[in-house]
This record gives C-alpha cells, sequence and structure tokens, in this order.
C-alpha cells in the first residue's frame, strides 16, 4: 500500500518471550510478536488480558520482568526499549503513544496541548530558553515552525476552529482525536494507540479509520493499536494479535483471526453483523417494519443464533413471536425425540445396553436418516450406532455430554465426537432434512 | 404520556456549564419497568442529562420528578437515597478500595444487608471481578473498571438505573453480557433503565423507547423499532463502518 515512505521491510517492533508480572500476578506470560513497519497491527482481547501492560512495557511506563522489545527505526538504528527510560522511547526510539483514559492537559488549550508535545525540538532551539528569552531569529522560526506543525494536524482533525478553547472543553470525540494528534507532533515512527474509538459513535469510529489510514499513507508512521470496536479492527489493520490472560491465542489476518475459533468463544461471541444484515436486506425486500424484518429472519440466522447459545434466552434480538416459533421448530427438531421417544425405549428390549438416553427401537416411519453423512461416521460406525438405537441426525444433534460419553465408549472412540464436532454437523443436517418453515431469504447470511 | 404516571420525568430542563448552556428544554420520561436510550453524538449533551438528573450540574430551569416527587433541588445524596444508581462515564470507581470494599460502598443504603445475595448476582455477571477481589480498584484494567462501575450501581438495588456508556472499553463478548444481564434485570425485577450508549444499534436493540439528542435538544422520540427504522437516525448514528 505505502511503497515509497518505507523501504525497510522489516519490522519496525519485535516483541519477544515478553512478561510481566505483578507481584503473584503475572500480567503477561511468554508473549512473542512482530509489528511491520508501515503497517497497522492491532492487539485484541477480553478485559484484562494485558493489552495496555504490553503498551506499558513499550513505552517505558513498567520495566517488563523478562524479555526483549526491539525497535529498529527507519535509518537502521535498533534501540531494546527494556532498557530506556520512558522519555527517552519517545525522544530517541520515536515512540509515541495515547492513553485509554483520556490523558490532555485539559487546562492548556488545543493548540498548546500540540505544542508541549514539541517541547524537545523547541527547548533546543530556544538555547534552553535563554536563546528564546533574547528572541534570536532560529527560536523564532522554530517556534513558528511549531505552530505550522500544530495547525497541519488541527486541520487534519477538523479542530482549527477550537484552537484556542481548554482542551478539557472538548467533546469526548474531539479529545481523542487531539490525543491523537499530540502523539503525531513528536514525529513518531510507531503510534501506540490505546482504545482511540471507545466512546465514538459508528460514523465518528468510521472518520477515526480514515484519519489512521491517513497518517499511515501521509507520514509511513506504523501504527500499534488496542482497541474494541471490530469496525476498526478489522478494517484497518493489516495484522492482528489476540491476547488472553497474558498469553497470545491467535496472531494472524483480520479475517484469519476473525474465524478463530479460539478467539469467538474468549471475545467476539457470535456477530450481530449477521443481525443487521438481515435487517437490511428485509428492509431492501419492501419491508420497513422492524418486527416483520425480524420475523423475515427466523430462518437459517436465527437457528445459527439460537443454536450458538443455546443456554441463552435471545431476547434481545428477537420479538417473542419469533422465539416462540423457533423454540417449536427446535423443540420439533430436538426435544420431542429426547423427551417422548425415551418412554418406549426403556421398555425395547431390542436395545443394548450402553446406549445413549435417546435411543430409538426403530427408525421413525421406517426410514433411517444417512448418518455416514457426518464426517467421522463410516458405514462400520453406522451399523454400530443403528444397533444402538441411533437412527436420525436429530437424535445425535440431542446428545448431551453423557450421551456422547456412551456413544464413545460403543465406538470404542476416545474425544472423536467432540473433536468432529458430530452433534453440530448433525444440527446441520437435521434442519437441512426439516421442510424450510418460512420464506427464503436472498443473499443469505454470511 | 402511555402511562398515567412515569417514574422518571424531566420537564424542559435547561442545565448551564457557566455561560454556555448545554441542555435546552429537554423534556424526557421513563415509565415504570421501561428500559430508555438516549442516543446522540458526541457533546450533544447526554451526559450532561445524566449528571443533571443527579444535580450536579443542576437544572437551571425546569422540573425533575421521581415517583411523584420534585427531586430538582434535592442534595445529590438524597437522590441518590431514592434508589437511582449511576454508572457514570469514565468509571468513577474508588481507586483505593478493593474490589470488594467498592461493591460495599454501592450496598451501603442497606448496611450490606443484601450483600451476599446481590455481590453474587454481580459476579455471575462478571465472573473477572470474583478473581479481582483483594484487588484494588485503582489496578484494574480499564474494562475491569467498567465492569466494577457497574456492579456497584446494581448493588445499590435501584429503581432506576442510569447507566452512561456501560460498553465503553468492553470487549464484543463483554457487552452482550452486560446488555442481556440488563434486560434480564428489567424482565425479572422490573427495573427502571435509562441508558446512553454511543453503540446506537445495541441500545436501541435493548431499548423500549429511545429519545436523539443533538446539540442539547431532543430532536426526535419513539419506539426503539421506529428509530431503527428511521432513514435520519440511520444515516447519523447507525451506519459509517459498522459492516
Amino acid at each position: 500500500m505505502v511503497s515509497e515512505v518505507q523501504k525497510n521491510t522489516s519490522a519496525i517492533l519485535r516483541v519477544e518471550r515478553l512478561s510481566m508480572k505483578f507481584g503473584g500476578l503475572i500480567a503477561i506470560n511468554d508473549l512473542n510478536f512482530e509489528a511491520k513497519r508501515g503497517a497497522i497491527t492491532a492487539l485484541i482481547g477480553p478485559n484484562g488480558a494485558g493489552k495496555t501492560t504490553v503498551f506499558n512495557c513499550i513505552t517505558g511506563f513498567y520495566k517488563p520482568t523478562e524479555g526483549m522489545l526491539t525497535l529498529t527505526r527507519q535509518n537502521g538504528e535498533e534501540y531494546l526499549l527494556e532498557r530506556m527510560a520512558d522519555f527517552v522511547i519517545t525522544k530517541k526510539a520515536k515512540v509515541a503513544r495515547t492513553f485509554q483514559n483520556i490523558r490532555l492537559f485539559s487546562g492548556l488549550t488545543v493548540l498548546e496541548n500540540l505544542l508541549v508535545a514539541q517541547h524537545n525540538p523547541l527547548m533546543l532551539s530556544s538555547g534552553f530558553t535563554v536563546l528564546g528569552l533574547l528572541g534570536f531569529p532560529t527560536y523564532r522560526k522554530a517556534a513558528a515552525d511549531a505552530i505550522e506543525k500544530a495547525r497541519f494536524w488541527l486541520e487534519k482533525i477538523n479542530l482549527v476552529d477550537r484552537a484556542d478553547d481548554p482542551a478539557g472543553d472538548l467533546p469526548y470525540g474531539a479529545q481523542r482525536r487531539l490525543e491523537i494528534a499530540r502523539a503525531m507532533c513528536t514525529e513518531p515512527e510507531l503510534l501506540c494507540l490505546d482504545e482511540p474509538a471507545a466512546g465514538l459513535n459508528a460514523r465518528e469510529s468510521a472518520e477515526l479509520n480514515k484519519l489512521l489510514l491517513d497518517i499511515r499513507a501521509e507520514t509511513g508512521t506504523s501504527i500499534l493499536l488496542i482497541e474494541h470496536d471490530m469496525s476498526v479492527v478489522m478494517e484497518i489493520s493489516d495484522h492482528v494479535v489476540v491476547l488472553e490472560y497474558g498469553t497470545k491465542i491467535s496472531d494472524g489476518t483480520p479475517d484469519m483471526v476473525k474465524n478463530d475459533p479460539k478467539v469467538i468463544a474468549a471475545y467476539l461471541g457470535v456477530e450481530d453483523e449477521e443481525v443487521v444484515e438481515l435487517i437490511e436486506q428485509a428492509e431492501a425486500a419492501g419491508v420497513d417494519d422492524i418486527t416483520a424484518a425480524v420475523d423475515l429472519l427466523s430462518t437459517e440466522a436465527l437457528h445459527e443464533i439460537v443454536e450458538a447459545h443455546p443456554e441463552a434466552e435471545p431476547v434481545e434480538l428477537i420479538p417473542a413471536a419469533a422465539i416462540a416459533e423457533v423454540a417449536s421448530s427446535k423443540a420439533r427438531s430436538a426435544r420431542k425425540p429426547v423427551a417422548k421417544k425415551t418412554q418406549p425405549t426403556a421398555t425395547a428390549a431390542a436395545i443394548k445396553a450402553g446406549s445413549t438416553s435417546n435411543a430409538l427401537a426403530g427408525p421413525r416411519g421406517g426410514k433411517p436418516d444417512k448418518l455416514i453423512l457426518i464426517k467421522g461416521i463410516g458405514p462400520v460406525n453406522e451399523r454400530k450406532l443403528n444397533e444402538h438405537g441411533i437412527f436420525h441426525f436429530d437424535q445425535i444433534a440431542a446428545w448431551k455430554k453423557a450421551d456422547v460419553i456412551a456413544a464413545e465408549t460403543y465406538l470404542a472412540f476416545d474425544g472423536r465426537i467432540a473433536r468432529e464436532d458430530w452433534i453440530a454437523q448433525a444440527k446441520k443436517l437435521a434442519k437441512e432434512s426439516q421442510v424450510k418453515p418460512a420464506p427464503k431469504k436472498t443473499g443469505g447470511a454470511k | 404520556m402511555s402511562e398515567p404516571q412515569a417514574l422518571l420525568s424531566i420537564e424542559n430542563v435547561e442545565t448551564y456549564y457557566g455561560n454556555i448552556r448545554a441542555l435546552s428544554g429537554v423534556t424526557v420520561h421513563a415509565n415504570p419497568g421501561e428500559i430508555v436510550t438516549l442516543i446522540g453524538a458526541n457533546g450533544a449533551g447526554k451526559s450532561t442529562l445524566m449528571m443533571t438528573i443527579f444535580g450536579m450540574p443542576r437544572a437551571r430551569t425546569g422540573r425533575i420528578i421521581f415517583d411523584g416527587k420534585d427531586i430538582t433541588k434535592l442534595p445529590t445524596h438524597d437522590i441518590a437515597r431514592l434508589r437511582i444508581a449511576q454508572s457514570p462515564e469514565g468509571r468513577r470507581i474508588f481507586p483505593r478500595m478493593t474490589v470488594q470494599e467498592n461493591l460495599q460502598m454501592g450496598a451501603s443504603l442497606d448496611d450490606l444487608k443484601y450483600f451476599d445475595e446481590d455481590s453474587r448476582m454481580v459476579f455471575d455477571l462478571f465472573p473477572r471481578l470474583k478473581e479481582r477481589i483483594n484487588q484494588r480498584g485503582g489496578t484494574l484494567s480499564g474494562g475491569e473498571q467498567q465492569m466494577l462501575a457497574i456492579g456497584r450501581a446494581l448493588m445499590a438495588r435501584p429503581r432506576l438505573l442510569l447507566l452512561d456508556e456501560p460498553s465503553l472499553g468492553l470487549a464484543p463478548l463483554i457487552i452482550k453480557h452486560i446488555f442481556e444481564a440488563i434486560k434480564e434485570l428489567n424482565k425479572n425485577t422490573g427495573l427502571t433503565v435509562f441508558l446512553v450508549e454511543q453503540n446506537a444499534f445495541g441500545a436501541l436493540k435493548l431499548a423500549d423507547r429511545g429519545y436523539v439528542m443533538v446539540n442539547g435538544i431532543v430532536k426526535m422520540s419513539g419506539s426503539s423499532a421506529d428509530l431503527l427504522a428511521n432513514p435520519e437516525v440511520r444515516a447519523a448514528y447507525l451506519e459509517g463502518g459498522r459492516h
């Protein structure tokens, strides 16, 4: 994307075997990752995973317990950040940061905040105040340059009009942008942003995306960011690192990470966007009443949501009518065979001992499902399952933990049912074999 | 309006910071057992309205009525005793107190009578807090502090819960938990919730009704479904980046 600015495409920051312990609390445990030069790297993870602690180690607020943080500047100079004091890191290694809870100088004006950031060059050119007091032309020029640079960034963040207002009077979103501008005034090569989109609405985060992409394109600054707003992370980052309990659990492109089951379980949960998309589709189809729109989505997407959270009631997404429908269809597919057919099975002599709780004496309607469609079940296993009274996908779909253990015992499998996720497969197949209750959607959820 | 007696009604309130008018003629109400949300851009005055309910800053004109009682001029601590609890923007927890002590502060209205029971509920909601029970509030991560602020508000057994950006800085999964929990509390105990959120889509999905605030004025109001479907609202608060 950015070609000229960085010829040196190596990693700007290498984090190796980083550990940080606070007394008995291990905040970061043996963390390794790289941030590429000119790239936007995102650090995500559940609250308390240690993301901000990583930032604090990089910027010298903490001395890491163990590990090495190597920053390579554009000109090839290497710095070991863990050995440097925080102010030297800013000055020499050219790392700048923003804070999770905004730390502007709230009593100073917006412009002054940006001038303070240029303290180092200004001090030099003012001969540590003396020349400045005497009004030397070098200092006057430096001061003019500093204001010019501040103006440049104020224009970028749309705050020129408020340059002379106290920073503390700005609304939250503007303060966030000002913090980024202040960091940029130190001319960093690595910009570390701690939750830059927190407290911003959808529109403002879209603007933030643009600002960050602009910063990278125009200055070649590499960006490392911590963020919970997935519309920011997934849209602009080139590389995502996921932490949980101080350990890396995933590392890769946004798409890889987004679909990593570990990340979904620990962090993302089910995507709301699926629902948003469906509502939009419904609208496109000419349904403007939201309830009707949600009714439209009572097929696949809803099943998926319900199945992903079998214990949670999806009340916030779905009106009662839709829930009732799902519940009844769920009952049709899963509960009924379990609840009703278990009693006859208890007396059925044909079933072998050690069968699962929902075994049947024979296939319903005399027609068993093709169980071999489930990955991991071959003809031999199908026969064994049939012998134990399992003929239908929905039976497998309804298996509880104890049933899985029972089945594994007679199939002589260890952990394979869970590994190959027969239950989810069976659910899918069971659903497909059902007659679709509601009108088909066009386009389909992703 | 729809109910004869609103639990909270704010009538024609104007609030000033010095000479700057932050709220002009705001009229908003919340019926018992309702979830009401207030959406709007940064700087629109949403948090100011939340704080005005608590008398910091005071409304210069207009009236604020809670459960039939005029609380416009009541001191803040007396307002809290009426069982209005707030989880303020920016996690104002007590940084030198432990997690446990912070929660005890929330429960102090009842002399800790229900502490065990209620803290169990909070820990169910945020298991992270239980792990950190003896840690000082100030040493928690940002998101954990947010959980603590919400937990502390819940400990007060509020009749009206004011939540100012509860999702700020929290992981997507936790946001979902919180929204589910609010819905649950609302359904089970009839808790009335007044919610300010940047995450307008999530807030409107959760709420029964919503108000849209622009520059200190309530510009639009209606059922959540209407607002969600309203093209103007969609353009201003729901779209852009979230696809």
